[in-house]
């Protein structure tokens, strides 16, 4: 009897451990992750703080008017003090690092003593811009081995944890990709002796307002239908499914969704005047067969069978057999950047597998666009003269208080990186300068 | 009878012989049909910057993507070359030009990417000159290949000697001659490559975002919504882009994915499961501007979410199994 009892109460007492450890190890496991993932946050933010750190010592060098200037130099400071602040939290205490540090807290010195005079009086001396311009190359190339690390890390899932550990226990032979990565950067630094969340499309409006283009009628759930089938091409089906917006929406809209074997698309329409906002085709593609260019004309024609009519191409980029172009509103020669469309097309039969229009419906309406106040060769002027100006445009942006301007829109070159210049064509205020880069080494191609 | 099968045994010789002749007398070295636009990608690319370098319009490397610079370089080259549009698109006439006015050596341009070389196609000048081992170390993706980083090799600067004017052909045919004897092989290897998609040196990345951001946000959005449909994931890209513009959250894409409690993937380590193509796209698509969201800024899973104040939240509209809300 008492040999059972004490079977029973030895075999509870195992389980309970065993229970007791399991959840214990859960425990354990969750806080490893968070803080592996605090490890991982840091390390991804730092990347992003330098490269946005390099375009905007770029974008510094393209700069003119010194109002513009000193923002753009306290924002300088300010990420290269957020960079550090994540060198700070990552487990890099056994590691030197500290050349990347200094030359982290130089640019910071240097940004935040040029801000705070008052460059009216006393603009930037050649040597300083020159010291800018090498601060800038340095830059690039800590950029670009902070993103191979970075893509190396994410490629073989490196984890930090891993870091911490071969860094604690000082083994010579641990290869550890991460720290030779942050070896190479200190390197690079060592070498010398002494730059941005844009939003995909510039000028676009981020404020958020109500749709101003809604127009005509409210439409019911069958001519929904009708128009979704139309815009999903397929006619003889009935098994699409229809479903409306709740209270959260900006506006009432219908979604729309259909799908079989080969395709699934999908698709927002607004509930008054029936409005494709946005338009989704999902399914494989095949080999690319058409051109990016042949791609263009295939989205134009498909604009114009949308009715939606003076828009020109702003930009198209090719993506993995598609061709994704955004078009703007082109109001008798001047580039509304507000009003745009994106639409996708696939390269191997020219299909249209997207569009979205909410841009367009949301800012378009009949707009006075004044005569400009000042010549272009005035505009011109305010110009950075080291930037060689190759192309111009008239434009309407959103500028940083989010009012519509009309400016001189200036495409140039300045070293070998090309930059967009706005300049406010009533009174010559430069209203944003931006780097444009849209390409990226290959880090998985080669 | 006899005569038939013999006939046609000739003709099948004389077939198989065409067909064999026809493959290696394709012209190499010229243009397809396409016109060439601003954004465009592959082996068109590749010729358009090799033959503009070649006359010392284009500096930067040649990488098989239309980016900028050699926008810029081909918009030079229309205006000195006087042709009638100076539209930055390569259509027929500007090839023409191009052609007439310039070599291009293919096999040297295909096999200096193959090996991941940095180099340069001016005119006029010995190749061999033009071309210095790469840092392939650093991009190459195998991970053993990576950590020999230690032996930090060093390319040696590239040779960028603009001089186009001095005629040195001699070298020029004689690099010709060598490999265009290599040709076979070198095709062959070619095609390898593009089979495995591996023919330029850059891609197309949106602007403001480089291909970790978006590898990051295509691990988030897998790990999140891989059992959604393709609307739905593009819905959590545009979910996280939305709270990256919202001013309530973190202002950079790491910073909205990595949140504490933010999202259950990242928790309980989902995140960390390889992405799919589809879920890259889907990133690239919202990235573009697609947000089947109208703008929401949570969602959440209605069988699983536990927390009644996210229930509280004004809800837009339900995609798969996700309901998005602001």
């Amino acid at each position: 009897m008492i040999r059972w009892i004490s079977i029973a109460v030895l075999s509870i007492a195992v389980a309970g451990t065993a229970v007791w450890g399991y959840k214990e190890h859960q425990e354990k496991n969750a806080i490893l992750i968070q803080a592996e993932n605090t490890y991982q946050r840091s390390f991804h933010e730092l990347s992003y703080n330098i490269d946005l750190l390099h375009d905007k010592i770029g974008t510094t060098l393209a700069m003119n008017s010194n109002e513009r200037l000193s923002p753009q130099l306290v924002e300088i400071w300010r990420l290269t003090s957020e960079a550090l602040s994540n060198v700070g939290q990552l487990p890099l205490t056994l590691l030197p690092f500290n050349e990347t540090e200094e030359f982290l807290s130089k640019i910071g010195d240097f940004t935040y003593k040029t801000a705070v005079r008052d460059l009216e009086d006393d603009p930037l001396s050649d040597e300083e811009t020159e010291a800018l311009q090498s601060l800038y190359e340095q830059a690039t190339d800590i950029k670009n081995e902070l993103r191979n690390v970075q893509h190396l890390a994410l490629e073989n899932n490196l984890r930090w944890m891993d870091v911490q550990l071969a860094l604690a226990t000082q083994d010579e032979q641990a290869d550890n990709t991460i720290i030779d990565g942050f070896k190479t950067v200190e390197k690079k630094v060592e070498g010398f002796a002494e730059s941005n969340a844009n939003s995909a499309l510039t000028g676009t409006s981020s404020k958020e307002h109500k749709y101003q283009n809604l127009n005509g009628e409210k439409v019911n759930q069958e001519e929904a239908l009708k128009i979704g089938k139309e815009l999903f091409n397929i006619d003889n089906h009935n098994d699409l499914r229809i479903t409306e917006t709740g209270d959260g929406a900006d506006i009432p809209m219908y979604s729309i969704s259909y799908r079989d074997g080969k395709k699934n698309a999908y698709l927002d329409l607004s509930q008054q005047g029936g409005n494709p906002l946005n338009l989704l085709v999902d399914r494989n593609l095949g080999e690319k067969q058409i051109s990016l260019h042949d791609g263009l004309l295939k989205a134009e024609e498909y604009l114009k069978e949308q009715d939606f009519t003076d828009m020109i191409l702003f930009d198209s980029n090719e993506y993995n057999n598609t061709g994704v172009y955004s078009f703007l509103y082109n109001e008798n020669g001047v580039r509304v950047y507000s009003d745009a469309i994106e639409v996708k097309v696939g390269l191997d039969n020219g299909d249209i597998l997207g569009i979205t229009a909410s841009n367009y419906f949301m800012n378009h309406k009949d707009r006075n666009i004044p005569e400009p106040g000042i010549s272009i060769d005035e505009a011109k002027s305010y110009v950075n003269p080291n930037v060689d100006i190759q192309e111009e445009f008239l434009s309407v942006i959103d500028n940083d208080l989010g009012e519509e301007v009309l400016t001189y829109e200036f495409l140039g070159l300045y070293e070998n990186d090309t930059y967009r210049i706005f300049i406010n064509a009533m009174d010559g205020t430069e209203e944003k300068v931006e780097k444009l880069n849209g390409k990226e080494i290959n880090y998985a191609g080669i | 009878m006899k005569f038939k099968k013999l006939f046609l045994s000739i003709l099948a010789v004389f077939l198989f012989s065409v067909g064999l002749v026809a493959y290696p007398t394709k012209d190499i070295s010229a243009f397809s049909e396409q016109i060439i636009q601003h954004g465009a990608v592959g082996d068109d690319v590749i010729e358009l910057q090799a033959r503009l370098q070649y006359l010392g319009f284009y500096k930067g490397e040649i990488d098989g993507v239309f980016g900028w610079g050699t926008y810029w370089a081909l918009r030079n080259f229309q205006k000195e070359f006087e042709l009638k549009k100076v539209d930055g698109l390569a259509g027929k006439k500007t090839k023409e030009m191009l052609e007439r006015a310039t070599d291009y050596d293919e096999n040297f341009v295909k096999e200096q990417i193959r090996k991941g070389n940095r180099f340069t196609h001016y005119g006029g000048m010995d190749k061999s000159k033009q071309s210095a081992p790469g840092k392939q170390n650093n991009t190459n993706k195998n991970k053993q290949q990576a950590q020999q980083e230690k032996s930090k090799q060093q390319g040696t600067q590239n040779q960028t000697n603009t001089n186009t004017d001095g005629a040195n052909n001699e070298a020029e045919q004689q690099s010709n001659n060598e490999t265009n004897q290599q040709a076979n092989n070198a095709t062959e290897q070619q095609d390898n490559d593009a089979a495995e998609g591996q023919t330029t040196k850059a891609v197309n990345v949106p602007q403001g975002f480089s291909q970790n951001d978006i590898n990051l946000m295509a691990n988030a959005v897998y790990g999140e919504a891989r059992g959604e449909p393709y609307e739905g994931q593009v819905a959590v890209a545009a979910v996280i882009l939305n709270r990256v513009e919202s001013p309530t959250f973190p202002n950079t894409v790491s910073g909205v994915i990595f949140e504490p409690r933010a999202f259950t993937a990242v928790a309980d380590g989902q995140i960390w499961l390889t992405p799919n193509d589809k879920a890259r796209e889907a990133v690239l698509d919202a990235i573009n501007g697609w947000d089947p969201t109208g703008n929401a800024i949570y969602y959440f899973n209605p069988d699983t979410a536990t927390s009644s104040w996210i229930w509280g939240r004004p809800q837009i509209k339900r995609i798969g199994k996700h309901i998005f809300c602001k």
